[in-house]
């Protein structure tokens, strides 16, 4: 794609502002879905409609509406505020989640930045969201806030790790951190899935993703950064109108993010499940939305069904069962591919 | 710093500041005062907070009340007449309205002597009943909301609405419901109450088995409650605490058994208590499984007495004067929170003198600092929920 808009641009420095604008055109159209799809699985769990007036069907133009009444609210800044750090943390917070996508390959035609540690750069750009928790936290001048950025500080710098370890195991088989080589080493039927590769270590390796990816991402049970039963709302407690929004985009920018890498890594990313069959660029677009989007349900699913876990026990959960545990896939699938050779 | 407590009642170990060996010199954490309410979406209502708190940990914690002042008791006085009180005593604890209008209503009834007739004593009966079911409902869900747990809130609130549709098709009022009067009710109740209140309980017994399927026997959920905010029953009665609390802690404590009022000792009923089972015996487990139990209970006094109401008119005692004698009572009911309390003092005009209330919810309260030192600040929410306070009812 990058040679095909040089070739009609001819200037090398305007193409890659364009792809930057790429990503763009699936988050905000992702997010404003999301958020409606969101409201609507909430409520039919909880046996309700949900927003059922604006635009008609379904009420499926409530989130332009929301979006719309915040870009219209007055942009409140704290007093005692740190008022630059309060201005850049939600830059900073949608920053890391949206630079992810640079590397995340939509298809087999598409992805933003081919890089060799395609996974690796994912793994550490998507680290920096803590960053802008802290400064939010920290600028806000409000204890509430404050501790919501401690938790969070706390929570992802430990599920960072057995997300890595994670990964880790199916880096070893296929050998590279590329992320479109990931996917091509899955290509064929489904069960060449590395989610079913090397049973049970792989399976439970994207378990543990996938629950350490809810912390990484403060979905419940590990919501507590923004636990609104304690801390009212955590980090973005004296947050209003676009500032606000940029972090609810960040949100489920980040969502869907951590859904694609699960996607990528573990479910075969855009490769068809039935081999050549549905398969091709715009087809592999398809399968790995689907499989992002089937990810991004299942932490809906969650959200409204479990109550919350403490900040200790989520502690627990990292540090005694998810770490211990990832090394074990790691050890188990190395001697796995020791003993193959 | 004041507290509400005496050093010798505090059971549980306060955490004080670590001093950290540094170079040279020790260096000490700091404790923050930050503060919790009225504004705050778990305090159930307009409770301040006070927590003295070294990083997540509670060192220390003073409840300030009084943000829901009403002066019903002031107002009680000034009334032109006994029966005007009962909107006021609506407003207390406004979501079991019922009950606290009982426990009036049976006050004045035995200031004047008045016998009700059977038909109003069992309608009485199947209504406390009803919005006792309904306030547990309410301090289920909103529990599980505290605990983060969103949906249960909603379902609990789906089955209440069964019960605010019955208590509006009698009375017209879905919260403040001013019906159990003076020596009778403000209606009978419709032709066909018998019948929904039937289906209701037929609705509603399996609700509670999804419920605990859903919430109770959750893993998280009994992670975050059990071992949490232990209150052991020899504290408890020095608090004086009652209701589900109480009776979480393993005191089989029910007025409704002990001091029966009403018809209430001819229905057999059992008083569920706390048993420890997930962890500690009076821990926020136990007093929320003890009102999950109730709500069993009460199921089953409603379908004793829904057969048995006798036919007859329900306000051929209500008195056509309200003019009781110079004396005084105190008559206690149990209310979904706990002892009901209503001194009443009559001068022989046609308002009382003077209205006191014993508030189950206010000294449910007070226990709260007990429960809370050296627990966490989620585990402050938790353990506030599991009181169960109605704000309206703490300040008056």
């Amino acid at each position: 794609m990058k040679e095909l808009l040089i070739s009609i641009l001819q200037n090398e420095i305007l193409v890659y502002v364009l792809m930057a604008f790429v990503p763009l055109l699936w988050i905000l159209p992702f997010a404003l879905f999301a958020v409606w799809w969101e409201r609507k699985i909430a409520a039919h769990m909880q046996d309700r409609l949900g927003p059922m007036r604006v635009g008609g069907w379904h009420g499926w133009a409530q989130t332009i509406a929301d979006i719309l009444k915040l870009i219209q609210k007055e942009d409140a800044v704290p007093a005692a505020a740190d008022k630059f750090l309060f201005a850049l943390a939600p830059f900073v917070v949608f920053l890391g989640s949206y630079a992810a996508f640079a590397a995340i390959p939509f298809s087999a035609a598409y992805v933003g930045s081919e890089i060799n540690i395609g996974l690796f750069f994912v793994l550490s750009i998507s680290s920096l969201v803590v960053i802008g928790l802290l400064m939010a936290g920290w600028a806000s001048n409000n204890k509430w806030s404050l501790f919501g950025a401690l938790r969070s500080a706390a929570q992802i710098v430990s599920y960072e790790i057995p997300v890595a370890v994670a990964l880790l195991a199916v880096v070893m088989v296929v050998g590279s951190f590329d992320l479109q080589e990931i996917n091509r080493a899955q290509s064929g039927m489904f069960w060449n899935w590395f989610v079913f590769q090397k049973f049970p270590f792989l399976f439970i390796a994207c378990i543990i993703y996938f629950v350490a990816s809810l912390a990484e991402v403060n979905r419940t049970p590990f919501d507590i950064p923004e636990a609104e039963s304690e801390l009212v709302a955590g980090y973005h407690t004296e947050y209003g109108g676009m500032k606000f929004a940029l972090f609810f985009l960040a949100e489920y920018a980040n969502m869907f993010a951590v859904s694609a890498i699960a996607a990528t890594v573990f479910l075969g990313g855009w490769n068809s499940p039935f081999g050549d069959f549905m398969s091709g660029p715009l087809w592999g677009a398809f399968w790995f939305i689907t499989k992002g989007m089937g990810f991004v349900f299942v932490q809906m699913w969650l959200r409204w069904t479990l109550p919350r876990l403490r900040v200790d026990q989520l502690m627990y959960v990292g540090w005694k069962v998810l770490i211990p545990f990832s090394f074990v896939v790691v050890i188990g699938v190395g001697l796995w591919i020791m003993m193959a050779q | 710093m004041e507290t509400m407590v005496s050093p010798a009642l505090v059971n549980q170990e306060v955490s004080r500041p670590a001093t950290i060996p540094g170079f040279g010199r020790e260096l000490k954490s700091d404790e923050m005062v930050i503060n919790m309410g009225p504004q705050h979406p778990s305090t159930h209502g307009v409770l301040r907070l006070e927590l003295v708190v070294n990083g997540e940990v509670v060192v220390d914690m003073i409840p300030h009340i009084g943000y829901l002042h009403r002066c019903f008791e002031k107002h009680a006085e000034h009334m032109t007449n006994y029966q005007q009180v009962i909107p006021y005593c609506d407003r207390m604890d406004y979501i079991a309205s019922m009950n606290n209008d009982l426990g009036y209503a049976i006050a004045c009834e035995r200031l004047l002597n008045i016998k009700v007739p059977e038909r109003v004593e069992y309608i009485r009966v199947i209504m406390a009943e009803l919005n006792r079911i309904g306030s547990h409902l309410i301090a289920i869900g909103t529990y599980g909301m505290d605990i983060g747990a969103f949906t249960p809130f909603l379902y609990a609130f789906r089955d209440r609405e069964r019960i605010l549709d019955i208590f509006e098709q009698t009375c017209g009022a879905r919260l403040l419901y001013n019906y159990i009067w003076i020596g009778g009710l403000s209606h009978d109740v419709p032709a066909n109450f018998q019948e929904k209140v039937k289906d209701f309980c037929k609705y509603f017994r399996p609700n509670i088995k999804e419920l605990n399927d859903l919430l109770s026997y959750n893993k998280i959920f009994i992670e975050r409650t059990a071992n949490v905010g232990v209150l052991p029953a020899d504290v408890a009665i020095n608090y004086g605490v009652s209701g589900p609390v109480l009776r979480g802690s393993g005191v089989a404590w029910d007025l409704r058994k002990d001091d029966p009022y009403s018809i209430y000792d001819r229905f057999d009923f059992q008083i569920p208590v706390g048993d420890g089972k997930m962890g500690t015996l009076g821990d926020c487990w136990d007093r929320y499984m003890v009102r999950v139990r109730e709500m069993e209970q009460s199921l089953n006094i409603i379908e004793q007495a829904i057969d048995k109401i006798p036919a007859g008119d329900v306000q051929s005692a209500v008195p056509k004067r309200i003019r009781p004698d110079s004396s005084d009572i105190y008559v206690r009911t149990e209310t979904p929170k706990g002892e009901l309390g209503y001194y009443i003092v009559a001068d022989g005009t046609t308002s009382p003198f003077r209205v006191k209330v014993k508030s189950p919810c206010f000294v449910n309260l007070s226990a709260l600092p007990a429960m809370s030192r050296g627990a966490m600040i989620a585990d402050v929410i938790a353990i506030l929920g599991s009181i169960d306070i109605v704000l309206g009812e703490v300040d008056r």
